[in-house]
Parts: C-alpha cells; structure tokens; sequence
C-alpha cells in the first residue's frame, strides 16, 4: 500500500489499535491484517496490552454503570494516540457515538470522551478518509459481494471506502447484492436471545448473497461475518467468507471464516 | 385495551413458521418499501422537510400546554367541545356519557389508533351498542375479532383467500351468498353493507392525523373516504386523539401530511384530506350537529417531561416497522398491543408499562434503520436502548442475562486476567474446531448453534500473538 497523501494527518501518525473483543478471540488474522494495512498506509501502530472491550455489550444490554468503567478505561489507554483505529464499525461506533454521550452529565470525562471519539475510527474508513491510502500489488481471485454492517453504515457513514479499497485488488469481482444494507440478524446478544427471527434473517441475507453467484462474501464486522457464515456452513454453502481487511493485506491463505484447514 | 406481550417468543415462532403469513407480509418489502424510496427520491428538498418536520414537533412539544389551550379555546369558539382524559377510562366514560345523552344506538368509527389504545370498541359494545369499523382494513380485523398487526394497514397479516373466507361466513345473511374473492368485490361488500350504517349512525368517532391549534379543526388522511362520511353524516362528531397530535398551524399540518403520506405509502397525497372545524354552522348544508374533541393523555404528560420526549414527534407513518427486519419476519401481532415495530416497542412499555412489555426493547438488533426512514427524525434504537438501561435499573432483566452480562463485564475491567483466562478458553477451543473449522454444537451456546454452526476460533488470541511476535529479535 502507498499513501498519496492527507492534509489532515500528522506525517506520520501515531495509532492505537483497538483490536475488539472477536478479532482478539476468534480472528487474529484481522488484527494483523489490520496492522499491515496501516503501517504500508505509513502509521505507526502500537497495541496497547491493556485494551479489552469497548463495554458495547454492557451497554446494549443496559447495564449502563458498567459499561461507563469498562469506557474510562478504554479512554485512559487509548487517549495519547494519534489515532484510536479498529476492525469493526460497531466497536468504532460505540467509541465515537456512545462514548460522548456516556459521559453528558460529567464534565471532566466528557471532554476526554469527546476528545477520543473525535479521533476514533473504523479501519477502512480511516485508512480512505484520514490516510488517503491506495493499494499496489494486492490480488485475490474471487466474485466478491460486500455486506454493509449497521453501525458502521448509519452511525459512522461507511459505504463507499471499503468498496473504494476494494476495487484496487486484482483479480477481485465486487458485485452487489439485494438489500445489502438490511441487517443480518447477529445483533450482539440478540443472535442469541431470539435465535429464531435471527437465522430467519441471516437466512434471507444468504438468499441475497446466493443470487448474486459470488463465491466470497466480505464485511467488516466480525459479529456479522461468524453470523453469516455460521449459517452458510449449516447449509453447507462453500461461500468463503473473509473480513475486508483480510483481502486488502492479501492475508487470505488461511482458511475462511468456518472453513476447515486446508489439507 | 390490554397489552399481552408477555408471549412475544412463542407469537413470533408461530408467525416464522405461518407460511400464508410469511406471503402476505411480503408485500410490504417488496411494495412499500419501494414505493416510499422513489417518493423520498423524487423530492430534492425531503432532507430539509424532514428537519422542517423534526422542528414543528419539537417546538409544539415543548410549548404543548399553550398549543392545547389555544385548540381548546379555538374549537369553543366555533362551537365545539374539548375533553380532557388523563387515561383510558376516562376517555371511554367521556364517549360513553355522549352516547348516553344522544340516546345512541350505532356508532360508526373512522380509523383511529388511540381508540385501539384505549380499548374504546369494548366499552361501547358492553354497552349494547353497535360499533362499525369503516376502514376496510379495521372493518376486516374488527369482524375477524382480530387486532391490526400494523398501524397504516391493519390487515397486511391477511391473505386476500382468508379475508374471502371472513366474509363470505358473515356477509351471507346479508344478501351475499356467493363466495367472493377479488379485492374490488371484497371491497364492494364493504361499501355496500356500510354505506346504511353511515346513515342509521346516531354517533361517528374519528381519530386525527393533526389538530390544529390556529383553527381548531382535526384533520384525518383516508383514501377510501370512509373518514368523511363517518364525521359528516352522523349528527353527532367525536374526535378521539392524544395531545401530541396538536400542531401550531394549518401549514405545519401541511408539511407534515407531505412527510407523512410519503413515508407511509409512498403517494404524494392521500385521496382524502378531510379539515372537520366545529359542527354544522347556520346555512351548512350538512355537517354534524355536535362536535366533540376527546383529548387523551394516558401516559403522554410522563414521557413529555423525560427522555423519551422525542417519541412524541410521531406521525404514526409505520415506515419503522416497514423497514424493521424483525417485524418484517414476524409481523406485528407478536408485539402484543396496537403499536407494533420499532415505534410501538417504544410506546407500549411507556404506555403499558415496563411489566407488560419486558421482552419488546429486547426484540430489536439496534441496526438504525427505523431512525434512516423516521420522518420526524425520532432516535429509536437510542430510546430502546434507553428502555434496557430502565429494565436494568428496575431489576426487569432475566438474572441470566444479568449474570452473563456482569461477568463478561467484571472481567473485562481486568485486563490481565481477562487475557489470561481468554488465551486459555480459546486454545482449547481452536484445538478442538480447527479440523472441521466450526461447531454444530457447542455448551451453553445453544441459541448460536440451533441454527448455525460456530466458526472455530483460529486457536490463539491477538494479544497472545501480537505479545510474541514482538519479542521476536
């Protein structure tokens, strides 16, 4: 990847990476992914050892008190970067929209909230948006349609950067599915909570992905991504499903998303 | 009325597996979905009209004890009354004593959702008196002795067959004894047992899109006119509506009716704009003789004063329910009360009560596109997001979520054990997925694995692997 240059970023800035909770635990390869991207972007990336969970799942599930600890804490690691960058529009959201909100009614913690938030960001956006990055010499062979994941698209406004990015890799084939924008039904706890409506809906998502005969379905949230391919290896679909980030590091000879190792 | 959503999970699985349902619901996806899209395209300036629409609301919220008084005080002066009920018994006794004074006998209805809210029809008919439906579809659920599953279209949960069934079994002694089964004569049934009623009616209850505090008129949109003449024919006029429905002026109802009939249908216009202001003046060739306006609060004042103020901006279009995936899968009788979908997950425990409606903030995977399609900008997931915080608060919440989620959290602020204990977990887990690469079964993951296998975690962490791979030299 070479960078073409931004007006607003620092030379070379910088970056925190905010690994979330599923890339840490299922997917590493995303993380990495994640940190080849933007050190060719020309970042410096460090991880924090300290950094868990952005407290998104406290939250949604409105257990508020404790998701404002698990924010302070995410704010004190992070706040000295640059750049907070993660690999989800969902985590990134929780940081950029709920963060500032968590803390209204405490001025001390509100401006450092507001002060993350407003450098906080989903990877490939970031990598478009702030960066201005392009990519040289990535291929993958695949039809490949992509899955736009909810916060990501109405909370932060991610359509056109990962499909800008991902027009750059040779080989790749981006068709677009139906109702493409229509949630999967992972939902954090609801995937789990009403397993019924939420395979109905992951159901009618892989209808659309089957219409379109693309053999690689991309996201870029992981909790929708196991979602969707979860489902596809009950029915036995071959479709392989990777993290966006994933194809554009050219990190993609690992197995698919639920995919058995290759012998 | 009573809300019983107590059984949303069971409701919901029958509704997946009704396949005569799953087609009718369809419909929407596929119909109004479309048609709102290319109504809101055609409009370069619905952006602004939907801020314009956002304003209005907020601004009459916040000045709504001067909006109603000035209402009051208009519809006086052109000869009609205004009642205040604080909750739904007493809205139904104020239409009960009317219909007592009148000597009513038969009472014809426009569509009207707050009546639904306060279970008006009920009242009346323990009453002994005869209450019709006019709106086809409310007339459909009415003889179904069903209630609507949406709030624009209240029969969208029933096929075009089960509605020829409905009638044929109860239009028969009516001089329809030949199976009907197209729409247009479905429809003409209709038309032709109602169009007496409207006459032999001693009262006709409307609802209101608006009230108009300039004028004090209410305003309804119908497109099959039965609105009209149910207010015009009857001699005597009740209007039923809860007090957000009061907008400044004519021209705030306008630009509302224009962000409304889009959202809802997908039209530029409803057939029907009906402005009733007051009863029959000297000289009016027709008109009611009295004309009531029932005034409901039944929880509206509570949520006025507090954070789910913006709830009240609703115009009652459904575009969050035509748009909500879940609704969409199991359509609105699961939701247990008037007010399905995203707006109705949010009214009923404000309405209802927290008790009532436990399981519907839950219902919802918080993905935003109810708020992209509000016309009035309302912040759904916030407040249903805002109702789990409450739940929680108020100890509603299942202790099993309440221990999963306290532990996730507990360990979470501890950030070594956290990786320590999550390395370990996920060492064993990726050793025992990585040839088959996901799970079809795996313990305490049932609600994940009854449809789905679990993609095998790839048998390290991040933070393990990023640790070692910078102590390498």
């Amino acid at each position: 990847m070479t960078k073409v240059g931004s007006e607003h970023a620092p030379e070379r800035p910088r970056v925190g990476l905010f690994v979330t909770c599923l890339v840490d635990l299922f997917r590493p390869s995303v993380g990495f992914a994640a940190v080849k991207l933007l050190e060719d972007a020309g970042c410096r990336v460090e991880v924090p050892p300290r950094q868990v969970c952005c407290g998104q799942p406290a939250y949604n599930s409105g257990d508020t008190a404790d998701a404002i600890v698990i924010a302070r804490q995410t704010i004190e690691v992070f706040e000295d970067f640059d750049y907070v960058v993660g690999p989800s529009g969902s985590c990134m959201a929780t940081i950029r929209k709920d963060y500032p909100e968590m803390f209204r009614d405490d001025p001390d913690w509100s401006a450092r909230a507001s002060a993350l938030s407003e450098r906080s960001y989903e990877l490939m956006s970031f990598l478009t948006d702030v960066m201005g990055a392009s990519l040289a010499g990535v291929s993958y062979s695949g039809v490949a349609t992509y899955h736009d994941s909810c916060s990501g698209l109405r909370t932060l406004g991610i359509k056109e950067q990962p499909r800008a990015l991902l027009s750059q890799v040779e080989g790749l084939t981006l068709t677009e599915m139906q109702d493409t924008e229509t949630c999967c039904g992972f939902g954090g706890t609801f995937c789990v909570k009403y397993p019924e409506i939420s395979v109905r809906m992951v159901s009618d998502k892989i209808g659309n992905v089957d219409m379109t005969c693309a053999d690689t379905l991309l996201g870029g949230d992981l909790g929708c991504l196991l979602n969707i391919a979860g489902r596809m290896r009950r029915l036995g679909k071959t479709v392989r499903v990777f993290h966006a980030a994933e194809v554009l590091a050219g990190m993609t000879d690992a197995p698919s998303i639920g995919e058995p190792e290759k012998s | 009325m009573t809300a019983a959503t107590q059984d949303f999970h069971a409701r919901a699985s029958e509704a997946l597996d009704d396949s005569g349902f799953q087609k009718s619901i369809s419909t929407l996806k596929t119909g109004f979905v479309a048609a709102r899209a290319r109504a809101v395209g055609a409009l370069p300036e619905y952006e602004e009209m939907r801020e314009a629409g956002r304003a209005i609301k907020d601004h009459t919220l916040a000045n709504l004890d001067f909006y109603l008084e000035r209402f009051e005080a208009e519809v006086t002066r052109q000869g009609g009354h205004v009642h205040w009920a604080a909750d739904a018994d007493e809205a139904c006794q104020i239409v009960r004593d009317i219909c007592k004074r009148v000597g009513a006998k038969t009472v014809t209805k426009g569509k009207s959702m707050v009546s639904e809210e306060i279970g008006l029809n009920q009242v009346l008919e323990a009453d002994g008196l005869e209450v019709l439906e006019t709106d086809a579809g409310e007339y459909i659920v009415q003889l179904a002795k069903e209630l609507p599953s949406h709030i624009v279209m209240p029969t969208i949960h029933k096929s075009t067959e089960a509605i020829a069934d409905l009638f044929y079994e109860h239009h028969r002694n009516q001089g329809f004894d030949k199976r009907a089964d197209n729409p247009a004569e479905l429809i003409g049934q209709v038309r032709t047992i109602l169009r007496k009623k409207y006459f032999e009616a001693d009262v006709g209850i409307t609802g209101a899109n608006f009230l108009i505090a300039q004028t004090g008129s209410s305003v309804i949109v119908t497109n099959e006119g039965n609105g009209d003449l149910t207010s015009t024919l009857a001699p005597v006029h009740i209007v039923t509506a809860s007090i957000e429905k009061v907008v400044p002026t004519l021209a705030d109802a306008t630009t509302l009716l224009r962000l409304l009939v889009r959202s809802a249908l997908g039209m530029e216009i409803t057939s029907y704009t009906t402005v009733s202001t007051g009863p029959r003046r000297p000289g009016d060739l027709d008109g009611p003789e009295e004309y009531h306006v029932v005034l409901v609060d039944n929880g509206r004042t509570k949520m006025l004063a507090g954070a789910f103020r913006p709830m009240l901006r609703c115009i009652r279009c459904a575009a969050c329910m035509n748009h909500c995936p879940v609704y969409l899968s199991v359509g609105g009788h699961p939701y247990g009360w008037v007010y399905p979908g995203p707006m109705g997950a949010v009214l009923t425990p404000m309405i209802a009560g927290h008790e009532r409606a436990r399981e519907l903030p839950h219902a919802c995977t918080l993905n935003g596109r109810c708020q992209q399609v509000c016309p009035v900008k309302i912040p759904l997931p916030d407040l249903l997001r805002r109702l789990r915080h409450e739940q929680w608060e108020n100890h509603f919440i299942n202790a099993k979520t309440r221990w999963g989620v306290g532990l996730w959290s507990w360990l979470a602020r501890k950030p070594a054990l956290y990786h320590a204990v999550t390395r370990a977990a996920i060492g064993v887990l990726g050793w025992l997925g990585h040839p088959r690469g996901s799970f079809r079964q795996l313990p305490l993951a049932g609600g994940w694995t009854a449809g789905r296998d679990m993609p095998a975690p790839q048998g390290t962490t991040f933070h393990a692997a990023w640790a070692k791979r910078q102590q390498r030299p």
